[in-house]
């Protein structure tokens, strides 16, 4: 705990110098920015930002990603208040009071409690962060590679099978990504895999094109192909601020949204649909007028907010303690990792003490600048909001082509980022997630290398993954986790014939 | 039960795509060169995601059989106009960007997917394209150092 707290303060030292100040503001300023756009997310922009991993030194770059990553949250809750279209599922329960609550006038005090219950919500959860981190390192450090191997199994599991709506389409999405990960040379024989004899291929598909393929291009294909509505923008009338039976209302559903939100943000899971909607319920259930809920009640704001950014700190903790991603921003931030040469894991808060805890007291920082970003200036925003989608589409796409044919200035990248949006497109036509694929691709390998190191250790025997008792419940868990639906369906069925 | 449903084409279609795939990764698993000192070779590995893919391929042909999934769009495309603006705007962009330079072609694609989305100012959008094309060159090539390429309006500043 104390010794949590010195090294926290270390980072607060290095975080508080003019220039990384200016990084952090940058980051939330740019996050809140693309969180307000619809449609645009903070895995693509950190995706988009990734070249400046060659020019900047590591801590900057965190800072500015951490940033991004937070202010993301922040930005996403104002577009689903005034214009009801949710930027991710996550959202959709703020959508649906916030919007109601917008609609009668009562937008300030929307985005006032959303913006207030994500910042008690992302300094509790950067809390949390800071005193798991290292009881969760310790844990880890026990670890051997074929527990670590099965973690990773497991991750995949409910990355891909448990959180979506199909485990087969999730499934099928983690599958390509581990396609798209095997191609390039094989680090540890030398060996040219799934290159199909193109020079190019050798280094691998890097991270930054399969994302900003799925994530801007395909997703520009999706949205040309709807029918196009203009959305109305709602105003703000009056002044973001809270009366004092807001504050009465608000701040327990903040503190509950925060007990849901972090801890199942920070299971190997991960996910922010399951606690914003258990929030919403519970403030639905506990609320003196529960009637109000679907007309604008501002608990149903003010809970799932919370839950929203405490899940998003939570991701962060096996991220910086496991180096495992549980969403695809977590995803690309490790493959920043990678590209500076550190390799994640729970050795990075050793070797990389002094990185992790300035990117830990950025996230406090960030999180003060967000609010006041926020609250005062969230006129800034809805004027963003209202770029027309013609030029918001256009721009995405000129930044899009910066960001793939500016690392290499080779057209084959270009046409691989737009086959990979044709891709993204059909996955979104036919209700493919497209977050595993990303997951796929980073953690496959990470994955290829902790099996191999297990099956040397077991001189290779797979008996090792059951043998060891943790490596075998946590295989358990994710057999239970894909099968479990299943076999429920078939009980109930088989019930059901004998009750006939 | 589901007997009774028709087959969902477009669905099929995906599943044999995904086969597809893990035919092509069994391929380029059986020309790996085998490594004989490792215990793990560098083909384990591709060899389970290749039956991974083939057993998800099999899985949603069954499950195209038995009448598709349930999605919001009905999986045709509605505005084929609009999306055929855009897919021209990045084609003609991959064609152009290493002979004319990014400037233009960027434009070019700008102004085409502003009028997939539905703008009928076409040379507003081509002038805004432009500049926001120029300017981010300006930006990132001479500021930042992030090299762009070269082409005939780039050569000329």
């Amino acid at each position: 705990m104390v010794e949590s707290f010195n090294l926290l303060m270390m980072g607060f030292a290095t975080a508080l110098t003019p220039m990384n100040l200016l990084w952090a503001l940058a980051g939330v300023t740019v996050g809140t920015a693309i969180g307000v756009l619809p449609g645009l997310g903070p895995g693509l922009t950190i995706a988009l930002l990734l070249p400046i991993t060659y020019k900047v030194d590591p801590t900057s770059a965190f800072i500015l990603f951490a940033g991004i990553y937070y202010g993301a949250m922040y930005g996403g809750s104002t577009t689903s208040i005034l214009i009801n279209t949710p930027g991710e599922s996550a959202t959709i329960v703020t959508a649906m009071e916030g919007h109601k609550m917008a609609k009668k006038g009562r937008a300030g005090a929307a985005l006032a409690t959303a913006a207030v219950g994500s910042f008690v919500a992302g300094t509790i959860g950067t809390l949390g962060i800071t005193f798991l981190a290292k009881p969760v390192v310790d844990l880890a450090l026990k670890f051997g590679p074929a527990e670590y191997f099965s973690l990773m199994i497991l991750c995949f599991v409910t990355v891909s099978a448990v959180l979506g709506s199909s485990a087969l389409r999730g499934l099928t999405a983690l599958a390509l990504g581990l396609f798209f990960g095997l191609i390039g040379v094989d680090l540890q024989s030398g060996q040219a895999r799934f290159t199909f004899g193109v020079l190019e291929l050798l280094d691998g598909i890097n991270v930054l094109i399969v994302a900003v393929g799925l994530f801007a291009v395909g997703e520009t294909l999706h949205l040309a192909a709807q029918k196009k509505h203009k959305e109305e923008v709602l105003e703000v009338k009056g002044g973001v601020g809270m009366t004092r039976d807001d504050w009465k209302r608000s701040w327990k559903p903040w503190l509950r949204g925060t007990a849901f939100g972090f801890p199942i943000g920070a299971m190997p899971a991960g996910g922010a649909e399951i606690p914003t909607f258990l929030s919403y319920y519970t403030e639905k259930k506990l609320a003196k007028n529960p009637e109000e809920f679907g007309h604008g009640a501002i608990e149903g704001v003010a809970g799932p907010e919370a839950a929203n950014n405490a899940s998003a700190a939570g991701v962060l903790v096996p991220m910086l303690t496991l180096g495992l991603p549980t969403s695809a921003t977590a995803a690309i931030m490790l493959s920043a990792f990678q590209s500076y040469g550190i390799n994640p894991g729970p050795q990075l808060l050793t070797t990389q003490g002094q990185l992790v805890w300035t990117l830990i007291a950025s996230l406090f920082i960030g999180n003060v600048m967000l609010l006041v970003l926020n609250l005062p200036l969230v006129g800034l925003w809805v004027k963003i909001l209202k770029i027309p989608q013609p030029l918001l589409y256009g721009g995405i796409l000129v930044f899009a082509t910066i960001g793939t044919y500016g690392i290499s200035r080779s057209v084959v990248d270009l046409v691989l980022l737009y086959v990979v949006g044709g891709l993204g497109f059909l996955m979104r036509r036919f209700d493919f997630p497209t977050s595993p694929v990303i997951i796929g691709m980073i953690l496959g390998p990470m994955a290829e290398q902790e099996f191999r190191r297990a099956m040397t250790i077991s001189d290779g025997s797979l008996l090792i993954f059951i043998q060891k008792p943790l490596s075998l419940a946590l295989l358990l868990i994710a057999a239970t986790a894909v099968l479990g639906p299943h076999i429920w369906r078939l009980v109930q069925r088989k019930r059901m014939i004998r009750t006939n | 039960m589901n007997t009774t449903k028709r087959s969902n084409i477009p669905h099929f279609c995906i599943g044999l795509g995904v086969l597809a795939l893990g035919a092509v990764a069994a391929w380029q698993t059986s020309i790996i060169p085998q490594v004989l000192y490792a215990t793990v070779g560098p083909s384990v590995f591709p060899s389970m995601i290749t039956v991974f893919l083939l057993m998800l391929g099999t899985g949603l042909v069954v499950a195209a059989q038995r009448g598709g999934w349930a999605h919001d769009q009905d999986g045709t495309i509605t505005e084929m106009g609009s999306l055929g603006f855009v897919v021209a705007g990045l084609v003609l962009n991959a064609a152009l960007i290493d002979k004319i330079g990014f400037i233009i072609a960027s434009t070019i694609m700008f102004t085409l997917v502003a009028r997939g989305f539905g703008s009928e100012k076409w040379w507003r959008d081509a002038l805004i394209g432009f500049f926001l094309a120029f300017g981010s060159y300006v930006g990132f090539d001479r500021v930042l150092g992030y090299k762009i390429g070269t082409g005939l309006i780039e050569s000329l500043i």
